[in-house]
Protein backbone atom coordinates (compact mmCIF):
# COMPACT_ATOMS: atom_id res chain seq x y z
CA UNK A 1 0.00 0.00 0.00
CA UNK A 2 2.96 2.39 0.99
CA UNK A 3 4.18 1.48 -2.65
CA UNK A 4 1.21 3.11 -4.08
CA UNK A 5 0.95 5.69 -2.41
CA UNK A 6 4.28 6.79 -2.99
CA UNK A 7 4.11 5.78 -7.04
CA UNK A 8 0.93 7.99 -7.08
CA UNK A 9 2.88 10.99 -5.81
CA UNK A 10 5.03 10.72 -9.49
CA UNK A 11 2.48 12.26 -12.14
CA UNK A 12 1.94 15.46 -9.80
CA UNK A 13 5.60 15.74 -10.12
CA UNK A 14 6.08 15.26 -13.77
CA UNK A 15 5.37 18.90 -14.81
CA UNK A 16 7.42 20.08 -12.39
CA UNK A 17 10.50 17.65 -13.51
CA UNK A 18 9.47 18.37 -17.13
CA UNK A 19 9.98 22.46 -16.87
CA UNK A 20 13.08 21.64 -15.14
CA UNK A 21 14.47 19.34 -17.72
CA UNK A 22 13.87 21.65 -20.41
CA UNK A 23 15.37 24.67 -19.01
CA UNK A 24 18.06 23.13 -17.89
CA UNK A 25 17.89 21.41 -21.71
CA UNK A 26 18.76 24.73 -22.66
CA UNK A 27 22.09 24.95 -21.11
CA UNK A 28 23.06 21.27 -22.46
CA UNK A 29 22.37 22.87 -25.81
CA UNK A 30 24.73 25.27 -25.10
CA UNK A 31 27.31 22.68 -24.19
CA UNK A 32 26.20 20.71 -26.61
CA UNK A 33 28.37 23.19 -28.89
CA UNK A 34 31.46 23.13 -26.88
CA UNK A 35 31.47 18.77 -26.49
CA UNK A 36 30.65 17.65 -29.47
CA UNK A 37 30.65 21.05 -32.11
CA UNK A 38 34.67 22.32 -31.06
CA UNK A 39 35.24 18.88 -29.16
CA UNK A 40 36.41 21.18 -26.04
CA UNK A 41 35.46 20.23 -22.76
CA UNK A 42 34.03 23.74 -21.31
CA UNK A 43 34.07 23.43 -17.25
CA UNK A 44 33.26 27.50 -17.35
CA UNK A 45 29.43 26.32 -17.31
CA UNK A 46 29.59 25.28 -13.44
CA UNK A 47 30.32 29.10 -13.21
CA UNK A 48 28.71 31.20 -15.96
CA UNK A 49 25.34 29.09 -15.05
CA UNK A 50 24.97 30.69 -11.46
CA UNK A 51 26.08 34.10 -13.18
CA UNK A 52 23.10 34.16 -15.29
CA UNK A 53 20.76 33.42 -12.28
CA UNK A 54 22.42 36.43 -10.60
CA UNK A 55 22.48 39.05 -13.46
CA UNK A 56 18.93 38.42 -13.89
CA UNK A 57 17.63 38.41 -10.27
CA UNK A 58 19.54 41.10 -9.37
CA UNK A 59 18.41 43.25 -12.37
CA UNK A 60 15.35 42.78 -11.91
CA UNK A 61 15.16 43.64 -7.88
CA UNK A 62 16.55 46.98 -9.89
CA UNK A 63 13.50 47.35 -11.80
CA UNK A 64 15.04 46.16 -15.56
CA UNK A 65 12.23 44.78 -17.56
CA UNK A 66 12.75 40.65 -17.33
CA UNK A 67 13.42 40.51 -21.42
CA UNK A 68 16.01 42.80 -20.71
CA UNK A 69 17.57 41.34 -17.81
CA UNK A 70 17.58 38.06 -20.08
CA UNK A 71 19.53 39.95 -22.62
CA UNK A 72 21.58 41.26 -19.89
CA UNK A 73 22.31 37.47 -19.23
CA UNK A 74 23.13 36.49 -22.28
CA UNK A 75 25.86 38.89 -22.53
CA UNK A 76 27.23 38.22 -19.24
CA UNK A 77 27.97 34.25 -20.64
CA UNK A 78 29.20 35.34 -23.59
CA UNK A 79 32.10 37.65 -21.39
CA UNK A 80 32.38 34.46 -19.60
CA UNK A 81 33.00 32.51 -22.18
CA UNK A 82 35.69 35.23 -23.65
CA UNK A 83 37.74 34.82 -20.80
CA UNK A 84 37.90 30.85 -20.91
CA UNK A 85 38.38 31.41 -24.72
CA UNK A 86 41.28 33.97 -24.45
CA UNK A 87 42.84 32.10 -21.67
CA UNK A 88 42.98 28.57 -23.93
CA UNK A 89 43.78 30.28 -27.56
CA UNK A 90 45.99 33.28 -26.28
CA UNK A 91 47.86 32.62 -23.05
CA UNK A 92 47.81 28.34 -24.53
CA UNK A 93 46.48 27.15 -21.32
CA UNK A 94 44.30 23.93 -21.60
CA UNK A 95 40.71 24.07 -22.20
CA UNK A 96 39.50 22.21 -19.11
CA UNK A 97 41.93 24.39 -17.04
CA UNK A 98 41.22 27.38 -18.55
CA UNK A 99 37.08 26.86 -17.94
CA UNK A 100 38.13 25.47 -14.26
CA UNK A 101 40.53 28.79 -14.01
CA UNK A 102 37.33 30.79 -14.96
CA UNK A 103 34.57 29.52 -12.69
CA UNK A 104 36.65 29.45 -9.96
CA UNK A 105 37.25 33.14 -10.63
CA UNK A 106 32.86 33.75 -11.41
CA UNK A 107 32.33 31.90 -8.25
CA UNK A 108 33.75 35.21 -5.90
CA UNK A 109 32.26 37.69 -8.92
CA UNK A 110 28.78 35.58 -8.71
CA UNK A 111 28.82 36.64 -4.60
CA UNK A 112 29.85 40.13 -5.68
CA UNK A 113 26.89 40.42 -7.82
CA UNK A 114 23.97 38.95 -5.62
CA UNK A 115 26.01 40.27 -2.55
CA UNK A 116 25.16 37.55 -0.66
CA UNK A 117 25.04 33.75 -1.30
CA UNK A 118 21.54 33.76 -2.28
CA UNK A 119 18.92 35.83 -3.29
CA UNK A 120 15.14 35.75 -3.66
CA UNK A 121 12.33 37.35 -5.40
CA UNK A 122 8.98 37.52 -4.94
CA UNK A 123 6.44 36.25 -7.87
CA UNK A 124 4.17 38.09 -6.62
CA UNK A 125 5.62 41.80 -6.89
CA UNK A 126 7.82 40.97 -10.20
CA UNK A 127 7.09 40.13 -13.96
CA UNK A 128 8.73 36.64 -13.98
CA UNK A 129 9.17 35.11 -17.08
CA UNK A 130 8.35 31.24 -15.54
CA UNK A 131 8.00 30.31 -12.30
CA UNK A 132 7.12 26.98 -10.86
CA UNK A 133 3.93 28.33 -8.90
CA UNK A 134 2.31 28.29 -12.98
CA UNK A 135 3.51 24.83 -13.65
CA UNK A 136 0.29 22.99 -13.34
CA UNK A 137 -1.91 25.81 -14.45
CA UNK A 138 -3.35 26.13 -17.96
CA UNK A 139 -2.24 29.04 -18.61
CA UNK A 140 -0.46 30.92 -21.60
CA UNK A 141 2.35 31.74 -18.47
CA UNK A 142 2.52 28.07 -17.78
CA UNK A 143 6.98 27.56 -17.84
CA UNK A 144 6.37 24.49 -19.83
CA UNK A 145 4.81 26.22 -22.62
CA UNK A 146 7.14 29.74 -22.45
CA UNK A 147 10.01 27.03 -22.11
CA UNK A 148 9.25 24.89 -25.46
CA UNK A 149 8.49 28.13 -27.24
CA UNK A 150 11.68 29.64 -25.96
CA UNK A 151 13.79 26.37 -27.43
CA UNK A 152 12.27 26.10 -30.16
CA UNK A 153 13.42 30.06 -31.00
CA UNK A 154 16.62 29.36 -29.96
CA UNK A 155 16.91 25.78 -31.65
CA UNK A 156 15.90 27.42 -35.42
CA UNK A 157 18.58 30.14 -34.55
CA UNK A 158 21.43 27.76 -34.13
CA UNK A 159 20.02 25.69 -37.03
CA UNK A 160 20.53 29.04 -39.08
CA UNK A 161 23.54 30.07 -37.54
CA UNK A 162 25.53 26.72 -38.06
CA UNK A 163 24.76 26.49 -41.63
CA UNK A 164 26.09 30.08 -42.80
CA UNK A 165 29.49 30.64 -44.03
CA UNK A 166 30.78 31.29 -39.99
CA UNK A 167 29.02 28.51 -38.74
CA UNK A 168 30.52 25.94 -40.92
CA UNK A 169 33.72 27.19 -40.38
CA UNK A 170 32.74 26.66 -36.11
CA UNK A 171 32.16 23.22 -37.46
CA UNK A 172 35.22 22.62 -39.51
CA UNK A 173 37.57 23.71 -36.53
CA UNK A 174 35.90 21.10 -34.31
CA UNK A 175 36.61 18.43 -37.02
CA UNK A 176 40.06 18.86 -37.97
CA UNK A 177 42.08 22.05 -36.85
CA UNK A 178 45.04 21.58 -39.30
CA UNK A 179 42.55 21.96 -42.25
CA UNK A 180 40.95 24.71 -41.36
CA UNK A 181 43.91 26.68 -40.89
CA UNK A 182 45.15 25.42 -44.66
CA UNK A 183 41.68 26.51 -45.59
CA UNK A 184 42.41 29.86 -43.88
CA UNK A 185 39.96 29.91 -41.05
CA UNK A 186 40.88 31.70 -38.04
CA UNK A 187 40.70 28.79 -35.70
CA UNK A 188 41.43 30.66 -32.03
CA UNK A 189 39.05 33.17 -33.16
CA UNK A 190 36.19 30.44 -33.86
CA UNK A 191 37.11 29.04 -30.38
CA UNK A 192 36.67 32.03 -28.73
CA UNK A 193 33.53 32.75 -30.67
CA UNK A 194 31.69 29.14 -29.99
CA UNK A 195 32.72 29.05 -26.48
CA UNK A 196 31.33 32.91 -26.08
CA UNK A 197 27.85 31.43 -27.89
CA UNK A 198 28.01 28.22 -25.52
CA UNK A 199 28.34 30.28 -22.33
CA UNK A 200 25.60 32.55 -23.42
CA UNK A 201 23.28 29.72 -24.07
CA UNK A 202 24.49 28.57 -20.56
CA UNK A 203 23.62 31.54 -18.76
CA UNK A 204 20.30 32.31 -20.17
CA UNK A 205 19.43 28.92 -19.14
CA UNK A 206 20.82 29.77 -15.65
CA UNK A 207 18.94 33.10 -15.60
CA UNK A 208 15.43 30.96 -16.37
CA UNK A 209 16.10 28.92 -13.72
CA UNK A 210 16.65 31.46 -11.66
CA UNK A 211 13.34 32.39 -12.32
CA UNK A 212 11.61 29.39 -12.06
CA UNK A 213 12.21 28.32 -8.83
CA UNK A 214 12.65 32.06 -7.51
CA UNK A 215 15.96 32.53 -6.13
CA UNK A 216 19.93 33.05 -7.72
CA UNK A 217 22.01 31.12 -5.91
CA UNK A 218 26.25 31.25 -6.31
CA UNK A 219 25.53 27.38 -5.93
CA UNK A 220 23.09 26.42 -8.30
CA UNK A 221 25.71 26.08 -11.35
CA UNK A 222 27.25 23.27 -9.25
CA UNK A 223 27.93 20.31 -11.48
CA UNK A 224 26.11 21.69 -14.54
CA UNK A 225 28.32 20.44 -17.13
CA UNK A 226 27.75 16.61 -15.61
CA UNK A 227 24.04 17.25 -15.67
CA UNK A 228 24.75 18.97 -19.57
CA UNK A 229 26.62 15.78 -20.59
CA UNK A 230 23.92 13.20 -19.01
CA UNK A 231 21.22 15.19 -21.42
CA UNK A 232 23.54 15.47 -23.92
CA UNK A 233 24.12 11.40 -23.94
CA UNK A 234 20.53 10.71 -23.00
CA UNK A 235 19.32 12.28 -25.81
CA UNK A 236 22.23 10.30 -27.99
CA UNK A 237 21.34 7.35 -26.75
CA UNK A 238 17.53 7.70 -27.08
CA UNK A 239 17.43 9.15 -30.55
CA UNK A 240 19.78 9.43 -32.42
CA UNK A 241 19.10 6.84 -34.21
CA UNK A 242 16.19 8.69 -35.50
CA UNK A 243 16.94 12.34 -35.30
CA UNK A 244 20.16 13.05 -37.67
CA UNK A 245 19.03 16.48 -38.98
CA UNK A 246 21.02 18.74 -36.50
CA UNK A 247 18.01 20.84 -35.22
CA UNK A 248 16.48 17.73 -33.89
CA UNK A 249 19.66 16.75 -32.81
CA UNK A 250 19.49 19.88 -30.66
CA UNK A 251 15.71 19.03 -29.69
CA UNK A 252 17.37 15.62 -28.59
CA UNK A 253 19.65 17.03 -26.26
CA UNK A 254 17.03 19.31 -24.74
CA UNK A 255 14.73 16.16 -23.92
CA UNK A 256 17.57 14.27 -22.77
CA UNK A 257 17.19 16.72 -19.90
CA UNK A 258 13.74 16.18 -19.31
CA UNK A 259 14.25 12.62 -19.00
CA UNK A 260 17.12 13.30 -16.83
CA UNK A 261 14.55 15.05 -14.71
CA UNK A 262 12.12 13.01 -15.05
CA UNK A 263 14.36 10.20 -13.51
CA UNK A 264 15.80 12.33 -10.88
CA UNK A 265 12.61 12.96 -9.84
CA UNK A 266 10.98 9.54 -9.58
CA UNK A 267 14.07 8.49 -8.06
CA UNK A 268 13.58 10.85 -5.25
CA UNK A 269 10.17 10.36 -5.30
CA UNK A 270 10.82 6.86 -4.27
CA UNK A 271 12.77 7.54 -1.75
CA UNK A 272 16.06 7.77 -2.41
CA UNK A 273 18.97 10.26 -0.42
CA UNK A 274 18.82 13.79 -2.23
CA UNK A 275 21.92 14.50 -0.94
CA UNK A 276 23.58 11.36 -3.16
CA UNK A 277 21.69 12.49 -6.59
CA UNK A 278 24.98 14.05 -7.69
CA UNK A 279 27.03 10.77 -6.87
CA UNK A 280 24.33 8.70 -8.87
CA UNK A 281 24.75 11.47 -11.50
CA UNK A 282 27.97 11.43 -12.12
CA UNK A 283 28.02 7.31 -12.17
CA UNK A 284 25.46 7.63 -14.38
CA UNK A 285 27.67 9.96 -16.79
CA UNK A 286 30.51 8.05 -16.34
CA UNK A 287 29.52 4.61 -17.34
CA UNK A 288 27.91 6.49 -20.45
CA UNK A 289 31.02 7.96 -21.31
CA UNK A 290 33.15 4.55 -20.66
CA UNK A 291 30.62 2.13 -22.41
CA UNK A 292 32.09 3.23 -26.31
CA UNK A 293 35.60 2.80 -25.11
CA UNK A 294 34.83 -0.66 -23.54
CA UNK A 295 32.77 -1.79 -26.24
CA UNK A 296 35.35 -1.00 -28.39
CA UNK A 297 37.67 -2.49 -26.27
CA UNK A 298 36.17 -5.52 -25.31
CA UNK A 299 33.52 -6.29 -27.01
CA UNK A 300 34.45 -5.83 -30.93
CA UNK A 301 32.66 -8.26 -33.05
CA UNK A 302 35.47 -10.47 -34.81
CA UNK A 303 35.60 -9.66 -38.87
CA UNK A 304 33.72 -12.99 -40.10
CA UNK A 305 36.79 -15.16 -42.44
CA UNK A 306 34.81 -16.83 -45.09
CA UNK A 307 37.24 -19.55 -46.24
CA UNK A 308 36.93 -20.17 -49.63
CA UNK A 309 36.58 -24.21 -50.29
CA UNK A 310 39.70 -24.11 -52.39
CA UNK A 311 41.86 -23.15 -49.43
CA UNK A 312 40.38 -25.90 -47.29
CA UNK A 313 41.15 -28.29 -49.49
CA UNK A 314 44.62 -27.27 -49.76
CA UNK A 315 45.14 -26.97 -46.54
CA UNK B 1 56.07 33.25 -57.37
CA UNK B 2 57.75 32.35 -54.03
CA UNK B 3 61.20 33.52 -52.78
CA UNK B 4 62.58 31.75 -49.61
CA UNK B 5 65.44 34.01 -48.47
CA UNK B 6 68.10 33.54 -45.78
CA UNK B 7 65.47 31.48 -44.04
CA UNK B 8 67.22 29.94 -40.59
CA UNK B 9 65.29 28.13 -38.48
CA UNK B 10 66.28 25.36 -35.40
CA UNK B 11 63.99 23.38 -32.98
CA UNK B 12 64.42 22.61 -29.72
CA UNK B 13 66.91 25.48 -29.17
CA UNK B 14 69.02 24.75 -25.94
CA UNK B 15 68.39 21.57 -25.22
CA UNK B 16 69.54 18.37 -25.92
CA UNK B 17 67.91 17.38 -28.97
CA UNK B 18 68.98 21.13 -30.40
CA UNK B 19 68.03 20.78 -34.26
CA UNK B 20 68.85 23.40 -36.91
CA UNK B 21 66.35 22.18 -39.84
CA UNK B 22 67.30 24.91 -42.25
CA UNK B 23 70.33 27.03 -42.69
CA UNK B 24 70.35 29.82 -45.02
CA UNK B 25 67.89 28.40 -46.98
CA UNK B 26 67.15 30.23 -50.49
CA UNK B 27 64.86 29.42 -53.08
CA UNK B 28 63.30 30.74 -56.03
CA UNK B 29 59.99 29.92 -57.71
CA UNK B 30 58.99 31.62 -61.06
CA UNK B 31 55.44 31.60 -61.82
CA UNK B 32 54.00 28.29 -63.28
CA UNK B 33 57.26 26.66 -61.92
CA UNK B 34 56.53 23.03 -60.59
CA UNK B 35 58.92 21.98 -58.42
CA UNK B 36 59.68 18.19 -57.33
CA UNK B 37 61.71 18.12 -54.24
CA UNK B 38 63.81 14.99 -53.04
CA UNK B 39 65.88 14.71 -49.65
CA UNK B 40 66.34 11.67 -46.92
CA UNK B 41 64.96 12.37 -43.43
CA UNK B 42 65.83 15.58 -41.51
CA UNK B 43 67.03 17.10 -44.58
CA UNK B 44 64.39 20.17 -44.14
CA UNK B 45 61.91 19.35 -47.06
CA UNK B 46 58.80 19.13 -44.81
CA UNK B 47 60.08 22.32 -42.24
CA UNK B 48 60.77 24.02 -46.11
CA UNK B 49 57.46 23.93 -46.84
CA UNK B 50 55.46 24.17 -43.31
CA UNK B 51 57.80 27.68 -43.02
CA UNK B 52 56.01 28.69 -46.30
CA UNK B 53 52.50 27.85 -45.42
CA UNK B 54 53.42 29.42 -42.16
CA UNK B 55 52.78 26.14 -39.54
CA UNK B 56 55.44 28.01 -37.53
CA UNK B 57 57.52 31.37 -37.55
CA UNK B 58 60.83 31.45 -39.01
CA UNK B 59 63.85 32.14 -36.74
CA UNK B 60 65.26 34.83 -39.42
CA UNK B 61 64.63 35.35 -42.93
CA UNK B 62 61.78 36.30 -45.19
CA UNK B 63 59.18 34.86 -47.33
CA UNK B 64 57.41 36.26 -49.94
CA UNK B 65 54.74 34.85 -52.33
CA UNK B 66 54.00 36.84 -55.37
CA UNK B 67 55.47 40.27 -54.53
CA UNK B 68 53.78 40.08 -50.71
CA UNK B 69 56.07 39.36 -48.13
CA UNK B 70 53.89 36.82 -45.60
CA UNK B 71 56.74 36.16 -42.74
CA UNK B 72 54.96 37.52 -40.38
CA UNK B 73 51.65 36.62 -41.00
CA UNK B 74 49.81 33.87 -39.36
CA UNK B 75 48.90 30.27 -40.99
CA UNK B 76 45.33 31.12 -41.87
CA UNK B 77 46.31 34.86 -43.67
CA UNK B 78 48.42 33.29 -45.56
CA UNK B 79 46.26 29.92 -46.77
CA UNK B 80 44.53 32.93 -49.26
CA UNK B 81 47.36 33.00 -51.34
CA UNK B 82 48.46 28.67 -50.56
CA UNK B 83 46.53 25.82 -51.45
CA UNK B 84 48.10 22.58 -49.06
CA UNK B 85 47.98 18.45 -49.56
CA UNK B 86 49.21 16.89 -46.39
CA UNK B 87 50.85 13.51 -46.31
CA UNK B 88 48.27 11.86 -43.88
CA UNK B 89 45.19 12.00 -45.83
CA UNK B 90 42.99 12.16 -42.77
CA UNK B 91 44.66 16.10 -42.11
CA UNK B 92 43.01 17.82 -45.93
CA UNK B 93 39.38 17.20 -45.14
CA UNK B 94 36.89 17.50 -42.54
CA UNK B 95 35.94 13.62 -41.69
CA UNK B 96 32.48 14.65 -39.84
CA UNK B 97 31.40 16.95 -42.54
CA UNK B 98 29.87 16.56 -45.83
CA UNK B 99 31.96 15.72 -49.21
CA UNK B 100 29.71 19.38 -50.49
CA UNK B 101 30.35 21.03 -47.03
CA UNK B 102 34.35 20.50 -47.32
CA UNK B 103 34.26 21.47 -51.15
CA UNK B 104 32.30 24.94 -50.10
CA UNK B 105 34.67 25.34 -47.04
CA UNK B 106 37.37 25.08 -49.31
CA UNK B 107 35.94 27.28 -51.94
CA UNK B 108 35.45 30.23 -49.06
CA UNK B 109 39.66 29.89 -48.44
CA UNK B 110 40.80 33.70 -48.18
CA UNK B 111 37.10 35.03 -48.61
CA UNK B 112 35.70 37.04 -45.81
CA UNK B 113 33.06 34.22 -43.89
CA UNK B 114 30.16 35.98 -42.65
CA UNK B 115 26.32 35.34 -42.26
CA UNK B 116 25.83 34.07 -45.73
CA UNK B 117 24.16 30.72 -46.17
CA UNK B 118 27.40 28.18 -45.92
CA UNK B 119 26.90 26.72 -49.15
CA UNK B 120 24.17 27.89 -51.92
CA UNK B 121 22.27 25.33 -54.47
CA UNK B 122 24.68 26.97 -57.40
CA UNK B 123 27.47 25.92 -55.29
CA UNK B 124 25.97 22.52 -55.14
CA UNK B 125 25.45 21.52 -59.26
CA UNK B 126 28.99 23.01 -59.92
CA UNK B 127 30.35 20.72 -56.82
CA UNK B 128 28.80 17.87 -58.60
CA UNK B 129 30.41 18.92 -61.89
CA UNK B 130 33.70 19.25 -60.33
CA UNK B 131 34.05 15.80 -58.57
CA UNK B 132 32.97 14.43 -62.14
CA UNK B 133 36.08 15.26 -62.94
CA UNK B 134 37.69 12.84 -60.89
CA UNK B 135 36.19 9.91 -62.25
CA UNK B 136 35.96 8.02 -58.42
CA UNK B 137 31.38 8.40 -58.31
CA UNK B 138 31.64 10.90 -55.37
CA UNK B 139 29.24 13.28 -57.62
CA UNK B 140 26.86 10.76 -56.60
CA UNK B 141 27.79 10.65 -52.50
CA UNK B 142 27.94 14.53 -52.40
CA UNK B 143 26.48 14.83 -49.15
CA UNK B 144 28.27 12.00 -47.56
CA UNK B 145 30.06 12.21 -44.93
CA UNK B 146 33.79 12.52 -45.76
CA UNK B 147 34.65 10.26 -43.29
CA UNK B 148 33.32 7.83 -45.14
CA UNK B 149 35.55 7.80 -47.65
CA UNK B 150 38.79 5.98 -48.47
CA UNK B 151 42.43 7.68 -48.48
CA UNK B 152 43.04 7.73 -51.63
CA UNK B 153 39.68 9.54 -52.04
CA UNK B 154 40.07 12.11 -49.31
CA UNK B 155 43.25 12.74 -50.89
CA UNK B 156 42.15 13.21 -54.66
CA UNK B 157 39.21 15.27 -53.12
CA UNK B 158 41.96 17.49 -50.78
CA UNK B 159 43.70 17.91 -53.95
CA UNK B 160 40.29 19.25 -55.73
CA UNK B 161 40.14 21.58 -52.71
CA UNK B 162 43.69 23.05 -52.52
CA UNK B 163 43.44 23.89 -56.36
CA UNK B 164 39.86 24.71 -57.00
CA UNK B 165 40.19 28.95 -56.28
CA UNK B 166 43.88 28.84 -58.32
CA UNK B 167 46.00 29.17 -55.67
CA UNK B 168 48.93 31.54 -56.26
CA UNK B 169 50.90 28.61 -54.79
CA UNK B 170 50.50 24.90 -54.38
CA UNK B 171 52.22 22.70 -51.84
CA UNK B 172 51.99 18.96 -52.23
CA UNK B 173 53.71 17.42 -49.11
CA UNK B 174 54.58 13.79 -49.55
CA UNK B 175 50.54 13.82 -50.59
CA UNK B 176 50.84 10.33 -52.07
CA UNK B 177 52.99 8.60 -49.34
CA UNK B 178 50.13 6.68 -47.78
CA UNK B 179 48.69 5.37 -50.28
CA UNK B 180 48.91 2.04 -51.86
CA UNK B 181 51.03 2.16 -55.29
CA UNK B 182 48.03 2.24 -57.87
CA UNK B 183 45.95 5.04 -56.08
CA UNK B 184 49.16 6.74 -55.68
CA UNK B 185 49.73 6.51 -59.62
CA UNK B 186 46.18 8.23 -59.80
CA UNK B 187 46.54 11.10 -57.24
CA UNK B 188 49.98 12.13 -58.77
CA UNK B 189 48.57 11.88 -62.54
CA UNK B 190 45.43 13.65 -61.44
CA UNK B 191 48.05 16.09 -59.46
CA UNK B 192 50.12 17.20 -62.91
CA UNK B 193 46.78 17.20 -64.71
CA UNK B 194 45.48 20.19 -62.50
CA UNK B 195 48.45 21.90 -62.30
CA UNK B 196 49.13 21.71 -65.87
CA UNK B 197 45.63 22.97 -66.57
CA UNK B 198 45.49 25.90 -64.34
CA UNK B 199 49.59 26.23 -64.65
CA UNK B 200 50.06 26.37 -61.06
CA UNK B 201 53.14 27.37 -59.15
CA UNK B 202 53.75 24.08 -57.18
CA UNK B 203 56.01 23.08 -55.04
CA UNK B 204 55.68 18.66 -54.57
CA UNK B 205 58.19 16.57 -51.98
CA UNK B 206 58.61 13.19 -53.13
CA UNK B 207 60.39 10.29 -51.65
CA UNK B 208 60.15 8.42 -55.11
CA UNK B 209 63.28 9.57 -57.33
CA UNK B 210 61.51 8.26 -60.60
CA UNK B 211 58.39 10.66 -60.09
CA UNK B 212 61.06 13.50 -59.22
CA UNK B 213 62.50 13.22 -62.36
CA UNK B 214 59.16 12.34 -63.95
CA UNK B 215 56.78 15.12 -62.95
CA UNK B 216 57.82 19.16 -63.21
CA UNK B 217 60.10 20.96 -64.66
CA UNK B 218 62.82 21.50 -61.90
CA UNK B 219 63.96 19.60 -59.29
CA UNK B 220 65.76 20.13 -56.40
CA UNK B 221 67.48 18.42 -53.69
CA UNK B 222 67.99 19.38 -50.49
CA UNK B 223 70.04 17.89 -46.96
CA UNK B 224 71.40 18.95 -44.30
CA UNK B 225 68.79 22.22 -44.81
CA UNK B 226 70.18 23.31 -47.42
CA UNK B 227 69.38 23.08 -51.19
CA UNK B 228 72.29 20.87 -52.56
CA UNK B 229 70.90 20.01 -55.97
CA UNK B 230 68.97 22.32 -58.31
CA UNK B 231 68.14 21.34 -62.07
CA UNK B 232 65.37 22.96 -64.55
CA UNK B 233 64.96 22.77 -68.08
CA UNK B 234 66.48 20.29 -71.03
CA UNK B 235 69.40 19.57 -67.77
CA UNK B 236 65.89 17.57 -65.79
CA UNK B 237 64.29 15.94 -68.83
CA UNK B 238 67.50 14.23 -69.42
CA UNK B 239 67.95 13.52 -65.80
CA UNK B 240 68.38 9.54 -64.48
CA UNK B 241 68.49 7.98 -61.10
CA UNK B 242 71.83 6.88 -61.25
CA UNK B 243 72.97 10.65 -61.61
CA UNK B 244 70.76 11.57 -58.69
CA UNK B 245 72.37 8.90 -56.33
CA UNK B 246 75.55 9.94 -57.68
CA UNK B 247 74.59 13.72 -56.42
CA UNK B 248 73.38 12.30 -53.29
CA UNK B 249 76.58 10.73 -52.77
CA UNK B 250 78.13 13.77 -52.48
CA UNK B 251 76.16 15.88 -50.88
CA UNK B 252 74.86 13.49 -47.94
CA UNK B 253 78.29 11.67 -47.61
CA UNK B 254 78.09 9.36 -44.41
CA UNK B 255 74.33 9.90 -44.28
CA UNK B 256 74.33 8.11 -47.63
CA UNK B 257 73.46 4.15 -46.26
CA UNK B 258 70.39 5.45 -44.17
CA UNK B 259 69.26 7.98 -46.65
CA UNK B 260 69.67 5.05 -49.88
CA UNK B 261 67.37 2.78 -48.29
CA UNK B 262 64.78 5.37 -47.51
CA UNK B 263 64.73 6.69 -51.28
CA UNK B 264 62.58 3.97 -53.38
CA UNK B 265 64.31 2.74 -56.28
Amino acid sequence: MELISTLAKIPGALPGACAQGLIWGIMAIGLYFTYRILEVSDLTVDGSFATGGAVCIVLMLNGWNVWLALLMAFIAGMLCGLVTGLLHTTFGIPAILAGILTQLALYSINLKIIGKSNQSINVDKYDLLVSLRWVKKLALNNPLLTVVVITIVLVALFYWFFGTEMGCSIRATGSNLAMSRALGINTDRNKVLGIMVANALVATSGALLAQYQGFADVNMGRGAIVIGLASIIIGEAVFGKIFKNFALKLIAVSLGAVIYYIVVQVVITIGLDANLLKLLSAAVVAVFLAIPHLKSKYFAKPVKVVEEEGEIENA
Amino acid sequence: MLDISKVYKTFNVGTVNEKRVLKNLNLHLNKGDFVTVIGGNGAGKSTMLNMVAGVYPVDSGSITIDGIDVTKLPEHKRAQYIGRVFQDPMTGTAATMQIEENLALAARRGKPRGLKTGISKAERESYRELLKTLDLGLEDRLTSKVGLLSGGQRQALTLLMATMNNPKLLLLDEHTAALDPKTALKVLTLSAKIVEENNLTTLMITHNMNDAIKYGNRLIMMSNGRIVFDVSGEEKQKLTKADLLEKFKISAGEELASDRVLLSE
